[in-house]
């Protein structure tokens, strides 16, 4: 009877083990934080690039949907996708563009050399209020509705497949 | 005179143990926190752009007085729980919490009673 004891506690633990293991390598391990989609964003002031305004979760109320585009001169995966929020802005887009721990003088010059497609420029200069919106690296896009709630958040540039889901969502 | 120094002395020694406690609880939260674009370090041991960002911003919550549990719980709504090293006690992470201490005393239980059934030579 203790054997059989001894047995089944033994081959219950390896089971245990076994599935804790089967478990962990089926789970997917690359994070990303688009599954915090349906989160509010609020309680953040963003000064504008000309210093004479701020960006915050009032901005929303004005539009149906705002993408917040985090951009950065020294980014060079910015500078691809730029020609996509372009486009978009061409569409209707309401774009707010995040200048992202850069020199004034540098974004106006990327802008001036790339196109404006920005209805509101806001300036991070220090990169704390991009943790208001789980940023961790850019560019990074985010479109939130009237009730500052998140409906898609776009890491890394977008692309042409991106570009035709964010027209869907925007129409 | 001699008991104005010893009372600039003693203020000295408890100001700096208030700072140093300050300190201590800002690194432990540091320490708690994951660097997302780091390859298994945490917020303390990394200098990535990432990490001093958000040292920056724990730094400004604690001055405006917000309690380890309030940073947690506003990290935690813009990147996740994976953010933190060590999950919240919750419903969800129940057994997660409860699981090793069920074990150790299940075991204990179980050697308990082997033990006492083994005959005595």
């Amino acid at each position: 009877m203790r054997v059989n004891l001894t047995r089944i506690i033994i081959f219950g633990f390896i089971f245990f083990c076994l599935s804790i293991f089967w478990l962990g390598l089926k789970k997917d391990q690359t994070y990303d934080t688009r599954n915090l989609i349906g989160n509010k964003i609020n309680e953040f002031s963003i000064p504008s690039l000309d210093e004479t305004n701020s960006f915050s979760e009032q901005y929303f109320l004005n539009n149906k949907f705002t993408i917040v585009n985090f951009f950065a001169s020294w980014c060079a995966p910015c500078r691809d996708e730029h020609k996509y929020l372009v486009e978009l802005s061409k569409n209707g887009a309401h774009i707010v563009g995040v200048s992202f721990k850069d020199k004034k003088s540098n974004t106006l010059d990327f802008l001036n050399q790339l196109g404006n497609p920005y209805k509101f420029i806001a300036a991070d200069n220090d990169g704390k209020a991009s943790i208001s919106f789980g940023i961790y690296g850019i560019p990074e896009s985010i479109i939130i509705n009237r009730e500052s709630v998140v409906v898609k958040k776009i890491i890394g540039p977008i692309n042409q497949e991106i570009f035709k889901e964010i027209l869907n969502i925007i129409k | 005179m001699k008991s104005k120094i010893i009372f600039f002395i003693l203020a000295f020694f408890i100001f700096s143990s208030i700072h140093a406690n300050e300190n201590i609880k800002v690194n432990d939260i540091f320490k708690n926190l994951r660097c997302l674009v780091c390859q298994g370090q945490s917020i303390a041991d990394s200098n990535s752009d990432f990490a001093s960002t958000v040292k920056l911003v724990v730094e400004d919550q604690i001055k405006q007085g917000k309690s380890e549990k309030e940073i947690y719980s506003f990290l935690i709504s813009k990147y996740g729980e994976w953010i933190v090293y060590k999950p919240s006690f919750d419903t969800k992470n129940f057994f997660l919490w409860i699981l090793p201490y069920l074990v150790l005393v299940s075991g204990g239980i179980i050697l308990y009673v082997l033990l006492r059934k083994k005959p005595k030579l």
